[in-house]
């Protein structure tokens, strides 16, 4: 308390005084800010789904109706080759995908949200970079759909799906989650970023999240896909992020190098991608 | 001018939005430790002045300096020293009050040690202590102005920015953040810049004002001077208000281009808000 204040604080009624608000927090500096970023961006979402679990509750109606309905009756008809596995056990790691991706397309129009109420602003007045938001956001989305992925396993488990309990395998099946979640929510926020506005977001997000579904192997084989639906799947994150899942869960065989590879390589561009289009938000 | 007690300095600050000069030469010069009021009607350009100073809106260097740091070249300098209220509701509804101010807290790296009791204070400083653990969705309108001052307090800021901080409150609440605001300032010395149109308030809490339209300002001094100023140009007894200064200054022709659609609209939706 080298620095007087100008004058004594006035508030001493309250029963504290104002004495930490005088000096101004050191900065941290280098490397440190960004998981220091990250981390708190991660906090605000784990504090907002502690007050209100509504979302969580009703995100596991969709993905449980899937495998219930879906699941069970191709299970019966056979119609999928599956390389010998129970449909619902094949299916169900496309689910926790497709609910995973549901949650980061979110992002950007919370965003906008964020815009218009003005707390995006507030944000990019404080020692933040651009970069180190969009990355915080990133990781919030994984936090978020890592849950929603533990919700969607249970369900599986309960319905009889035979998955694996390995810790390691369960830890990357939440490596795949986050970094396929942080990719969809980047991309999602890039497109707030072209767009800027909720309307014409939520249509995109409508037209986009069917296609990248249907077209990825999340619900069939890519083997037995027309040719251009093969490219489109080749292309698609999501695919990579099933294959990785579907190894690593059920142990059928998978090219986990190249799906992490993927995934980290799109995460990271997209990333990118979203933190330069995010001063069209500010403006 | 600028020496290293001037909290901001804009030097020929101009903005554009496609065709329209929204900030167009802007000369402003706000000494450390006052109370400094821009004014003007919705569209004069204060809200956009104020996002160049804060670093929001990309501005050419040599522009804009906020304690000696060139807001073009200095970003992250700059807003360490900057605490800012946006003129809408910016506090998130699905976060205690304690949550919120923590947010900052943490963003603005104040060491996990001394996070609780800072955010505490800074609670308490705006007189939230008992209501800081509920969500702040179920604050008043005037609560959730009190809790952004708490947000932008909680890290030390030289410089507080606050854009229309009374909009749409009612006579009792705008007394309240008022109030608020000067206690703060006493407690801390601290810079404040505060756009308002509410011509009485600045009046009554700032120290000096710029009165602003079309982009630039038009007047500047202390409320006491600019009503005194006009008095002697119309020659007469009566002291006027600011806002006959501000008539004075404007001309005619004040309606034509005060507030576009949008401004209009965000305006309305902070209103509805506070409630």
């Amino acid at each position: 308390m080298s620095e007087a204040p100008a004058a004594p604080p006035t508030e001493s009624a309250e029963g504290t005084g104002t004495s930490l608000l005088l000096t101004p927090p050191r900065p941290r500096s280098g490397w440190r800010l960004l998981p220091a970023r990250v981390v708190a961006m991660c906090a605000v979402e784990l504090q907002k789904l502690r007050h209100d679990r509504t979302e969580l509750y009703t995100r596991a109606i969709q993905p449980a109706l899937w495998l219930l309905i879906f699941g069970q009756t191709f299970t019966r008809i056979r119609a999928i080759p599956t390389g010998g596995i129970p449909y619902i056990d094949y299916l169900a790691p496309g689910i926790i995908a497709q609910s995973a991706m549901f949650i980061a397309i979110f992002y950007g129009i919370q965003i906008i949200w964020e815009r218009d109420a003005g707390v995006l602003n507030k944000l990019l007045v404080t020692p933040t970079p651009r970069s180190a938001l969009i990355t915080g956001k990133a990781f919030a989305a994984g936090v978020k759909s890592l849950i929603q992925a533990v919700v969607v396993i249970v369900i599986a488990a309960i319905l009889g799906v035979s998955l694996t309990w390995n810790p390691l395998k369960l830890l990357g099946v939440g490596l795949a989650v986050v970094l396929a979640s942080a990719f969809f929510s980047c991309l999602s926020m890039s497109i707030a970023g072209i767009v800027l506005s909720r309307d014409r977001l939520m249509g995109i997000g409508q037209a986009i999240t069917m296609p990248l579904f249907f077209g990825s192997n999340a619900l069939y084989p890519v083997a037995i896909m027309p040719g251009w639906l093969q490219v489109v799947s080749r292309i698609n994150p999501l695919s990579y992020q099933v294959d990785a899942l579907r190894g690593l869960l059920l142990g059928t065989p998978a090219h986990l190098g190249l799906d992490f590879g993927v995934l980290a390589v799109a995460a990271a561009l997209g990333i990118t991608a979203a933190s330069a289009l995010l001063g069209r938000l500010a403006r | 001018m600028t020496t290293d007690t001037t909290a901001v300095a804009c030097t020929g600050l101009s903005y554009r939005f496609g065709d329209t000069k929204a900030v167009d030469g802007l000369d402003l010069t706000v000494a450390e430790g006052e109370v400094f009021g821009l004014l003007g009607p919705n569209g004069a350009g204060k809200t956009t002045a104020i996002r160049c100073i804060t670093t929001l809106l990309p501005v050419p260097a040599g522009m804009v300096r906020v304690f000696g740091h060139d807001t073009g070249r200095e970003r992250m300098a700059v807003r360490r020293l900057l605490g800012y209220v946006p003129q809408q509701l910016s506090a998130d509804s699905g976060l205690t009050g304690r949550e919120n101010v923590e947010l900052f807290a943490r963003v603005f790296d104040v060491p996990r040690r001394e996070r609780a009791a800072r955010v505490a204070e800074a609670l308490a400083a705006v007189g939230l202590a008992d209501a800081a653990d509920r969500l702040a969705g179920t604050y008043s309108g005037g609560m959730v102005r009190r809790l952004e001052l708490a947000q932008a307090l909680v890290s030390a800021p030289r410089l507080l920015i606050l854009d229309e901080p009374t909009i749409g409150l009612d006579p009792i609440a705008r007394t309240g953040v008022w109030d608020q605001i000067d206690s703060v300032r006493a407690a801390t010395g601290m810079t404040v810049l505060v756009t308002t149109h509410y011509m009485d308030e600045a009046d009554q809490h700032c120290d000096r004002v710029g009165l602003m339209h079309r982009g630039r300002i038009r007047a500047l001094g202390t409320p006491d001077e600019l009503r005194r100023g006009l008095a002697e140009r119309q020659g007469t007894e009566a002291l006027p208000t600011l806002e006959d200064v501000f008539r004075d200054v404007a001309g005619s022709g004040l309606d034509d281009r005060s507030g576009g659609f949008r401004d209009v609209r965000s305006t309305r939706r902070t209103a509805n808000r506070v409630g």
